[in-house]
């Protein structure tokens, strides 16, 4: 679960969140959707523990952030546009190291059951700069799920990809939801974002200016919700 | 202790597989290390009577120049591909991480030191090879990569990292240089141990003293 209240975060002087209030249950899939800009980033990053609130409170299955952040990582899987992989190693020795990093025993089954899961069982042995965009982007899903997390924050995970490789991934993000790992995915991609979460929440100048279920979405579907979100966004932010 | 240890062993094994493979970071320090050696070798034209005190001054501007391009080298493959905050995701304590990084650097740095002194041993008609004088290269070796990789980690979050690691780096490092090349200058004209000691002295503590001070605040370098 993700209990966010009155976030902010300033860079010198630019206030890049305003007060972001934010909850997740545990098992849903949150599309954090808002233009460039928006603040989605960095609000991914601090609830990633990769940087510190300036003011308000983080809490991740009820563990405090930065406070608490070791017990945090311990349940928290990230995704970024970058892969967060080294090109020197194989695909099977970044999931390796990563293991270790999170003190797991037992890493072969757990490495080869990855692999198969993000179909690079035959690529395990070949150096991940070899890899196209799209496998190392499935590569950085197994890594993130390495620890079996219980959080996974993914940041515009189809920057880059083809349409096949972001069908592949679309395809295991619906297997990590269906398990009820709690998903948090910024992207442009609204068509992707429809088809893949359960909740919409819209982000703008720092502020959450909208949210909706998946059944709540107006008829004319998600991108209608999002431009009217973005329309009218200081009096839904000051709701 | 345990789970600190295998985060460190974790890290050094990690750049080590990876540089065997791609040979960059080594291949870059040696060619550069070498040309420096022969440049200078060819610029100074030394007489017999001068090349001991001066040669020791050689061999750690070489070292020192030939550091920084590992360093950048080493934080950069971090940087580039976001696997820094990969490392920072994990929940391992943060001086792990450094001391990972610094020995992998004092592991080039020393492999790069294995192959450029025989050939100075040869050009500068010297005798390099006296335990004393390993003993300073690795006493100066630590102290550079114990400060190199603090400031190589806080250097890599600026868009101009190749230009500011040596601008943050040479001013803190002078104080290490100078006793590593009044120790290597005592072994190569064999003066009484007696004088050395007190540059050997200056290396160890200046190795502590940054040591510590990485221990204390790589973690703030790191994190945002």
């Amino acid at each position: 679960m993700i209990e966010v209240r009155r976030l902010v975060k300033r860079f010198g002087l630019k206030t890049v969140l305003r007060g972001v209030d934010f909850h997740v249950e545990q098992g849903e899939f949150v599309a954090l959707l808002g233009p460039n800009g928006a603040g989605k980033t960095t609000f991914l990053r601090i609830l990633a523990s990769l940087a510190r609130p300036t003011l308000g409170e983080v809490r991740i299955n009820g563990y405090l952030l930065p406070q608490q952040a070791a017990a945090v990582r311990q349940r928290l899987g990230v995704v970024s546009h970058l892969p967060l992989l080294y090109g020197d190693l194989t695909a099977e020795e970044n999931l390796r190291f990563y293991g270790r990093l999170y003190g797991l025993d037992g890493l072969d089954g757990r490495v080869s059951e990855l692999l198969a899961r993000v179909g690079l069982a035959e690529r395990r042995r070949d150096l991940v700069r070899t890899f196209s965009r799209g496998m190392q982007q499935r590569l950085a899903i197994g890594r993130a799920l390495i620890h079996q997390p219980d959080v996974l924050l993914l940041d515009e995970p189809h920057t880059g990809l083809d349409q096949d490789a972001c069908e592949m991934l679309d395809t295991i993000l619906r297997d990590v939801a269906a398990q009820g790992q709690t998903v948090v995915m910024t992207s442009h991609d609204l068509a992707r974002a429809e088809d893949l979460a359960t909740r919409f929440d819209v982000l703008s100048r720092g502020v959450i200016v909208a949210s909706a279920a998946a059944q709540a979405l107006p008829p004319e579907g998600l991108l209608s919700f999002y431009r009217q979100a973005l329309r009218a966004p200081a009096q839904k932010g000051a709701a | 202790m345990k789970p600190f240890l295998r985060t460190m062993g974790a890290i050094v094994w990690k750049d080590l597989a990876a540089e065997w493979r791609s040979r960059e970071m080594i291949s870059g320090m040696l060619v550069f290390a070498l040309l420096v050696v022969f440049i200078f070798n060819f610029a100074l034209e030394l007489s017999p009577a001068t090349r001991s005190s001066v040669t020791a001054g050689v061999l750690w501007v070489t070292f020192a120049f030939a550091g920084t391009l590992g360093l950048n080298r080493s934080m950069a493959a971090e940087k580039d591909r976001g696997c820094l905050d990969g490392l920072l995701l994990a929940p391992v304590d943060r001086t792990a991480l450094y001391f990972g990084k610094m020995l992998s650097n004092l592991v080039f740095m020393l492999a790069v030191a294995v192959i450029v002194m025989p050939v100075y041993s040869v050009l500068y008609t010297v005798n390099l090879m006296q335990p004393g004088l390993w003993a300073v290269v690795a006493l100066g070796s630590l102290g550079y990569v114990s400060v190199g990789t603090l400031l190589a980690s806080m250097a890599v979050q600026a868009r101009t990292r190749d230009i500011l690691l040596p601008i943050l780096l040479f001013p803190v490092l002078i104080p290490l240089l100078v006793a590593a090349v009044k120790a290597s200058s005592g072994f190569l004209q064999a003066i009484p141990m007696e004088e050395i000691w007190p540059w050997l002295n200056l290396m160890i503590v200046y190795d502590v003293v940054f040591i510590s001070t990485a221990f204390m605040v790589f973690e703030a370098v790191v994190e945002e």
